[in-house]
């Protein structure tokens, strides 16, 4: 399998919890279902915590999350939290999943044994909506309404048994971030095994095809279970008229984007310094407790610096996805895209790309999953293709790497700009540049015909629950940490033995006669008008899968242990062999090319096939390669 | 999935008449009867669900910085829409009611 199935796909058949057919026959699942924003994920985080796991569907893209609850009781159910719907008529991928898994026409899962609806009841008449085609699936069902902190707070009510009774389900209001009333769900958990008969008295359910006859519906069950809606979010509003003023909005925006690079950049550097060290003591540790021997060689040489070289990167991302998750959990990133949306539809994309986009310049795998809630397949498929142009956290490595070595840091605006940040920063408006290149061009090519429209939700602001946003980030470091210690491992693993074969004589082979060194031969006329040596064609080699596996490469092939970018030995032995110009191709073959595995893999799953990621990998390295040329050509003279 | 707009909604027909006009006329605060949808119907069952109902209340809130994409407040929520969107979206001019500002509520929360 591919690095990218390999590092998302986390429901393995060999997993406890999962879709397996014969897990499936012995328990009993829950799924969990809701329109966007009604607090699904929160409840679902409080009934799992971290039992729980990303997983995928086989045969699509639609990541979700599987747990087990315990119950007060000690009674184990396996929970599914399906993406967010509106109705039962799919409009995107995710909603298609949700669907396909309640009706019980996905392969291999079955229909669920009991659902649980959760809707907000501060905005129940029209979350009530769902309820309809949800009832009418026939099976267990328990109606949460969340937000009843907040329900109170603006002053609405709700009888949760005069809906239940017209429902002829059991309903529970409860505040899912603050624990509030969760112990119904609990009780609900409890008793899911034996399917209750259904209560004689509810009401009739409406057409569902006949929208505005199921929206009187919803109204009339709303008012006769004596709902009455709370007065308008007034804080949001107050919020608003900053966020989405004239003048103060676009400089707020601003000011939160350059505060996530800050963060990114500046905040996450001790913990990488951190961890950076922490790899250097325990290899040397590993080192010195070792025998010296083709074993040590491989596991610290090939294996601990390849490794090592991307684990840095983990304090970098979790930074990322944690103020990401703030954003998008208080409400604001809606309003980003919102205000983004008009810059984003001059270059033919729409604001919801905003989100992914900048997403990108952690990595652009979580990137391209969460193009998934743009509805528009022609949008979606243009974020998709942009964004690998995006400066990843993964091109940092030889990034500063190479500024490290062939730019002399002297001051350029006074204190405030050095030539090696101002270096950095001109390769990310480069990434930049070329990304919007591109949107340009697929506009008036091949993504030209179809109309975009952009419908929005701005929910209410809310304060971001740490449970869910520790969660988060716990996933999120256990997919990176995985995908380090499976393809990194391995492409570390082979390029060691590919740089140690063929043996003569019970020794290793010089590097240049290995077969690493003969391929990176091979290849060197091509890379030559780059300004580009055999060691640095190995590298380029080595990093198809991954950038920053240059970095450890390099390390490798110049024969120094524990290479990474502080050292000074390997900014030597690399004065020797490229000159400056050669550096500056290198570093635009960088910024263009799509040198990463896990993003084509990716890709392909997106977009169903290989077609689309082939027309990126050849369109990104042509880019790359006459770019490079051109740095090379341009800067020699 | 993909959403084209009816060429059709672009016929004389529905406009025709005087007091017909879109939500893009409704200025900010001012709140109107929406009368029909006439966009492709797989939008129109979208809008439809986040609350943009026939004979439903609709009231203009803001707009993103540069007066584009416009949000509006329908059924509890606030949802966002394009100018070339919102245009499709009819109202009856007679209906335009301007709203004040609900001051009284402030005090609740």
């Amino acid at each position: 399998m591919s690095a990218g199935d390999s590092c998302h796909n986390l429901a393995e058949p060999s997993s406890t919890i999962g879709l397996d057919p014969s897990v499936r026959s012995l328990r009993h699942y829950v799924a969990l279902v809701g329109p966007p924003n009604a607090g699904k994920t929160t409840l679902f985080n409080r009934l799992t915590g971290l039992r729980q796991k990303v997983a995928n569907f086989p045969g699509v893209t639609v990541e979700h999350h599987v747990g087990k609850a315990r119950t007060t009781a000690g009674r184990e159910v396996f929970l599914i939290d399906l993406p967010g719907i509106y109705s039962m008529e799919p409009r995107s991928e995710d909603e298609e999943v949700t669907r396909d898994v309640l009706t019980g026409a996905k392969p291999g899962i079955g229909q669920p044994d009991a659902v649980i609806l959760i809707l907000d009841a501060t905005n129940l008449h029209r979350h009530l909506l769902l309820a309809a085609p949800i009832l009418s699936l026939g099976l267990p069902t328990l109606v949460v309404l969340n937000m009843a902190d907040d329900l109170a707070k603006r002053g609405g009510s709700i009888d949760p048994a005069a809906l239940a009774a017209q429902l002829g389900c059991p309903v529970a209001l409860i505040s899912a971030a603050t624990g509030q009333g969760v112990d119904k769900v609990q009780q609900f958990l409890e008793g899911s095994s034996a399917r209750p008969p259904a209560t004689a008295k509810r009401v009739e359910l409406p057409i569902l095809q006949d929208l505005p006859g199921c929206r009187r519906w919803a109204g009339q069950v709303g008012s006769d279970s004596g709902y009455s809606a709370p007065a308008p979010p007034i804080w949001t509003r107050r919020l608003d008229s900053v966020f989405l003023h004239p003048q103060l909005g676009p400089f707020v925006f601003l000011l939160v984007v350059i505060s996530v690079f800050q963060a990114i950049f500046s905040g996450a550097q001790p913990l990488m310094d951190g961890v950076e060290s922490w790899i250097t003591l325990s290899g040397n540790w590993l080192g010195a407790a070792l025998p010296e021997g083709v074993i040590r060689s491989l596991l610290i040489e090939g294996i601990w610096a390849g490794v090592g070289s991307v684990l840095v990167f983990l304090p970098q991302i979790l930074m990322l996805f944690l103020f990401i998750g703030i954003l998008e959990d208080s409400g604001y990133l809606a309003r980003a895209a919102l205000i983004a949306d008009r810059t984003m539809s001059l270059v033919g994309l729409q604001g919801k790309a905003f989100i992914p986009l900048l997403s990108a310049y952690a990595c652009a795998v979580p990137a391209i999953l969460s193009t998934r809630t743009i509805e528009n397949k022609r949008d979606r498929l243009a974020t998709i293709l942009i964004a690998p142009f995006m400066t990843c956290s993964a091109r940092l490595a030889p990034y500063l790497l190479l500024i490290g070595t062939f730019v002399q840091d002297r001051p350029l605006l006074g204190p405030f700009l050095h030539t090696q940040t101002a270096a950095m920063l001109g390769l990310y408006l480069l990434g930049f540049l070329a990304a919007i290149a591109t949107a340009q061009l697929l506009r008036s090519t091949v993504l030209r015909r179809q109309q975009s429209v952009f419908v929005l939700e701005l929910p209410p602001y809310r304060m971001p629950n740490l449970r869910s946003l520790g969660l988060r980030l716990y996933d999120r470091a256990f997919v990176f940490l995985k995908n380090a210690g499976t393809v990194i491992l391995l492409v570390s693993a082979c390029l060691w033995v590919l740089a140690h074969v063929p043996y003569k004589d019970g020794q290793p082979a010089k590097l240049e006669d290995s077969v690493a060194g003969q391929i990176g031969h091979a290849i060197e006329p091509a890379i030559k008008p780059l300004g580009f040596n055999w060691k640095i064609g190995v590298g380029l080699i080595t990093s198809l899968a991954a950038r920053e596996v240059i970095v450890g490469t390099l390390g490798t092939i110049y024969g120094i242990e524990n290479a990474d970018k502080d050292d000074v030995n390997l900014q030597q032995a690399l004065r020797k062999d490229l000159t400056p110009a050669g550096a500056g191709a290198l570093l635009v073959f960088f910024a263009f090319a799509m040198q990463c595995f896990s993003t084509i893999a990716v890709v392909r799953r997106e977009t169903g096939g290989w077609f689309w990621p082939s027309v990126q990998f050849v369109y990104m390295s042509v880019f790359a390669y006459l770019s490079a040329w051109g740095t090379f050509v341009l800067l020699s003279r | 999935m993909q959403l084209t707009f009816n060429k059709d909604s672009k016929a004389p027909g529905a406009t025709a008449l005087e007091d017909i006009s879109s939500l893009v006329d409704l200025r900010c605060g001012q709140a109107a009867v929406l009368e029909s949808l006439e966009v492709e119907s797989d939008l129109g069952r979208r809008l439809m669900e986040l609350g943009f109902f026939p004979g439903g209340d609709v009231v203009a809130a803001g707009c993103a910085p540069g007066g584009d994409p416009r949000v509006y407040r329908v059924d509890g929520s606030e949802i966002a829409l394009r100018t070339e969107t919102a245009r499709f979206l009819k109202i009856r001019t007679s209906s335009i009611r301007t709203i004040t500002p609900p001051k009284s509520t402030s005090s609740r929360s």
